[in-house]
């Protein structure tokens, strides 16, 4: 969290409504996403429950485990979770092959309603993929499959720039401040509360009533300890005594009423989904968003093309290449996203102009005509000067960009506090023209501009960007006197990936080459041990 | 027997209730908020703090599902079945062991009218008696632990693994490792109890033999329930808990600071009807100074009752939001600074600047004066 986050939490208080820490979303938000709430039985390892799930909102689909402690049964839940919804779902998707070059168009989008939704697709996709499909503990062929593609999905959220699985109350509280803590915002009927309260009602009263699991049951995947106790214990006792007891009529009439009881915890969450993806849409998307779903899409691309190839399951530990490679490019991405969120929303720019790695303010000298060298090799090498009230401490030599001519770099060649400190250097090639209109000194009145003590005047010398080779610089293409520019110190730009030896080539330090995975049989048989 | 003046004084507190005893649990959130006298005082006399949220109409939903409590209980029996014969297994594995087979004594059943003291003494006498076998688990053992500078009694469901003159402290637990992972927060917590344990062990037969700081938690493993080892050093958690614990207020100087009329009895006839009224009782739980942060509501029984209380406090929302806004206490003084409404005091003039730094920047950006 920062200032900035904080205060708006601190107004959030005070207005009894969340307030937008974000101007545009910055997560993508598919036309036809897949919500998944799945529920899980308490004390037990990743034992499925129930699940509602679909891509209509008026068409929910329940699963349920009747007996959520057999382990076959489990599996036959995986099974038709996997044939008649992900699958068909993902395939959707992966119809026919991309161009040689192309990824597909689009990608499949799950919504979870938050982390540890997050972590019971992680553990399902872990308990499924390494099951076999023939021999003494087979399953069906959808289970290992649905298993390799829920490991998938589970593994893109580790990145940075990730949507294609996405915990909603994360994407709502990275754009909204609540009045409660972050603690709090983990409870989607509490978040959503103050994101929309309800008519009548304040966000404060409409996010107690949250925490009632009479009203709003958890958003799971754990359940409500009242309800297994008062309600599931009851009803699963009942079916497995008419299981026992052979009496099928019995059994129906207890399947259908624990569907029934567990329609009453999953519906006001899948309501909430929803609401919660029109809110998400409701904020324009932001510019540079298209492009990290592009990169989702094009590991969906390789992701379809791995398992069309008969792809392994994947291990359970990365090896040691793929775990530096993982790592590198993990941390690459979130300086990527930290930096396309600042450009594409001037409310994160706002953060960095906060700690003085952006600036922004008012041109008050051009010189498109500037050049540096002489005859044939001389280049284009415009300057501005920008006027501003922010705190700067950028030093000189370093190179800045304005996110709105991310392709044209300054160099920051002077940035001195006082006015009369600002000399014409000596490589400009117009000084006679370095001369500074004089600005109306408002006089330190609260929350109008800073008087001249506060002001900081940046001197930056522009390339690329279209600025062309014959001076002056094509209008438009530079920042003209009267602009209000903001520069800053975060450049994006792709840095090549450091080399890391083939996985043939894993050095004996790191353990040599990694085993490729062989199907055996401790790991076909550990569910049922 | 003549009480004690703190006694009887906690005893007042508590009213006509027999008291609540520690647990594990108890002492490791109140050890990671030792600044709440509230807690503190409610917890030395025993109080239960369920009743009395529900009472002042702040019910907390901390129930736990009869799947998990049926889990736990099987998979502790199935550990501990014949002689704990699984558990020793894995005892010797995990601590390279050439022993075949250890003693087991369950200390469970010790005198059941016996007070905590005499229970407690008994599990001393046994526990560093000079062993028949090289190896004896001690199932159950009573311990006793110093908070706030009193004992207070635990009967942790733990085992003491007595090998040659080394103590091990063993915990089952019924959450999954997967891939030798587990969930980090049941982790932690079960290594914050293994430490109160230790440090109890230590206090109780640190004379004749070493409490290892290394705890072994015995958990099913992936998605089975074939039992694993594994260890745990807690010694961070010990230097957490003996810091945090040194914090807290004498609960002594605690008691005697407060109105000698003052009680939490709830005032219960013998129908168990409560007949004090909840408003009182809330004006009771005032006299005593809370120190609410969000931790609490996965910690404390009280901790609805404490958030409403601290409405409008910036450390409602969070430690770091509060740091954020400059360690301002109140969320109305912040923003007042934040907006320049008020002169400024020259100590937080830089909170302040910072603040109206970041209002300015807010309201510039969506173009709306904060």
């Amino acid at each position: 969290m920062t200032t900035l986050t904080s205060l708006a939490r601190g107004l959030a208080v005070e207005s009894g409504h969340a307030e937008l820490i974000r101007t545009v979303r910055h997560v993508h938000v598919s036309d036809r996403p897949l919500v998944f709430i799945p529920l899980q039985l308490a004390g037990e390892a990743n034992a499925p429950l129930a699940a509602l799930v679909g891509d209509d909102r008026d068409k929910p689909r329940l699963l349920t485990v009747y007996e959520p402690r057999n382990r076959t049964e489990r599996f036959e839940f995986a099974a038709t979770l996997a044939t008649e919804v992900i699958l068909p779902y993902i395939e959707g998707y992966a119809a026919g092959e991309p161009g040689d070059k192309e990824a597909y168009p689009d990608a499949p989008q799950i919504l979870v309603p938050n982390l540890a939704g997050v972590k019971f697709t992680r553990l399902l996709g872990r308990s499924t993929r390494f099951r076999r499909t023939q021999g003494e503990w087979a399953v069906p062929a959808s289970v290992p499959l649905v298993g390799r593609w829920l490991t998938f999905y589970a593994e893109r959220t580790e990145h940075p720039a990730s949507s294609v699985l996405l915990p909603l109350t994360s994407a709502l509280a990275a754009h909204w401040a609540t009045g409660q803590s972050a603690a709090e915002d983990q409870n989607l009927a509490a978040l959503l509360a103050w994101i929309a309260p309800p008519r009548g009602k304040s966000a404060l009263e409409a996010a107690r009533d949250a925490e009632n699991p009479l009203d709003w049951p958890p958003a799971g995947p754990a359940t409500d300890p009242s309800f297994d106790d008062e309600v599931l214990a009851g009803l699963i006792a009942g079916i497995r005594e008419a299981t026992t007891a052979g009496r099928e009529t019995v059994i129906a009439r207890y399947r259908a009423a624990l569907d029934t009881a567990l329609l009453t915890q999953l519906e006001p969450t899948w309501r909430l989904m929803w609401r919660g993806v029109d809110l998400l849409r409701s904020l324009p998307g932001g510019a540079r968003v298209a492009r990290r779903w592009e990169s989702d899409r094009w590991s969906f691309t390789y992701q379809v093309a791995w398992l069309r190839d008969g792809g392994a399951p994947q291990a359970k530990r990365d090896s040691a290449v793929r775990a530096a490679q993982r790592l590198d490019r993990l941390e690459r991405e979130q300086q990527q996203v930290a930096v396309q969120q600042a450009y594409d929303d001037p409310l994160v720019m706002a953060e960095y102009r906060m700690t003085g790695e952006a600036f922004e303010g008012k041109v008050v000298y051009a010189d498109p005509g500037r050049r540096l060298g002489e005859g044939r090799s001389a280049t284009i090498r415009p300057v501005i000067v920008v006027e501003t009230d922010d705190p700067v401490v950028i030093e000189a030599g370093r190179e800045v960009v304005d996110p709105s001519r991310d392709k044209q770099k300054g160099l920051v060649l002077d940035r001195p506090a006082a006015r009369a400190a600002l000399a014409a250097p000596s490589a400009f090639a117009t000084p006679a023209a370095f001369a500074l209109p004089a600005t109306p000194d408002p006089g330190g009145v609260p929350g109008g501009p800073a008087g001249d003590a506060a002001r900081t005047w940046v001197t930056l010398e522009l390339s690329g960007g279209g600025i062309g080779r014959k001076p002056p610089a094509p209008p438009g293409r530079m920042p003209a006197v009267g602009d209000v520019v903001c520069y800053t110190t975060l450049i994006d730009e792709f840095h090549r990936p450091p080399e890391f030896p083939d996985r043939e080539n894993t050095p004996w330090t790191h353990g040599g080459p990694p085993q490729d995975y062989v199907d055996n049989d401790d790991d076909a048989s550990e569910a049922w041990q | 027997m003549t009480e004690h003046p703190t006694e009887a004084r906690l005893a007042k507190l508590r009213g006509g209730q027999p008291p609540q005893g520690y647990t594990a649990r108890m002492i490791a959130a109140l050890a990671s908020n030792p600044g709440c006298a509230r807690r503190s005082i409610l917890d030395a006399a025993g109080v239960d703090k369920r009743r009395l949220a529900a009472y002042t109409g702040y019910p907390v939903p901390f129930g736990r599902s009869p799947f998990d409590i049926t889990r736990g209980n099987s998979f502790e029996a199935q550990v501990k079945a014949e002689g704990a014969a699984q558990l020793l297994t894995l005892l010797r594995d995990k601590l390279s062991l050439d022993i075949s087979e250890a003693g087991y004594t369950n200390l469970d059943e010790v005198g059941g009218s016996d007070g905590f003291p005499l229970r407690h003494e008994r599990t001393r006498r046994l526990l560093t008696a000079t062993p028949r076998q090289r190896g004896t688990m001690f199932d159950h053992p009573l311990l006793r632990f110093p908070v706030g500078g009193r004992y207070a009694y635990l009967e942790p469901d733990l085992v003491a693994f007595r090998h040659d003159d080394t103590f091990h402290v063993v915990e089952i637990k019924s959450f999954p490792v997967i891939d030798g992972q587990a969930d980090p927060a049941r982790v932690s917590a079960a290594a914050i109890q293994s430490a109160v344990y230790v440090l109890a062990l230590r206090d109780l037969v640190g004379q004749v033999a070493e409490v290892r700081h290394e705890i072994i938690l015995i958990t099913p493993e992936n998605f089975a329930s074939r039992p694993v080892a594994t260890s745990i050093d807690v010694r961070k958690q010990l230097g957490v808990l003996r810091r945090q614990l040194a914090r807290l207020d004498r609960v002594e100087d605690l008691a005697a600071a407060l109105p000698l009329s003052l009680t939490f009895d709830v005032d219960l006839d013998d129908k168990g009807v409560p007949h004090r009224s909840p408003g009182d009782l809330i004006g009771a739980l005032t006299t005593v100074d809370a120190s609410y942060a969000p931790e609490c509501l996965a910690t404390c029984e009280m901790c609805y009752f404490c958030r409403d209380e601290a409405d409008g406090a910036t450390g409602a929302l969070g430690k770091s939001v509060r740091e954020d806004l400059g360690g301002i206490e109140y969320v109305g003084r912040a923003l007042q600074f934040a907006r320049g409404e008020v002169p400024v005091p020259a100590e937080m003039a830089e909170a302040a600047a910072i603040l109206r730094r970041a209002a300015v920047l807010r309201g510039e950006v969506l173009q709306a004066a904060v």
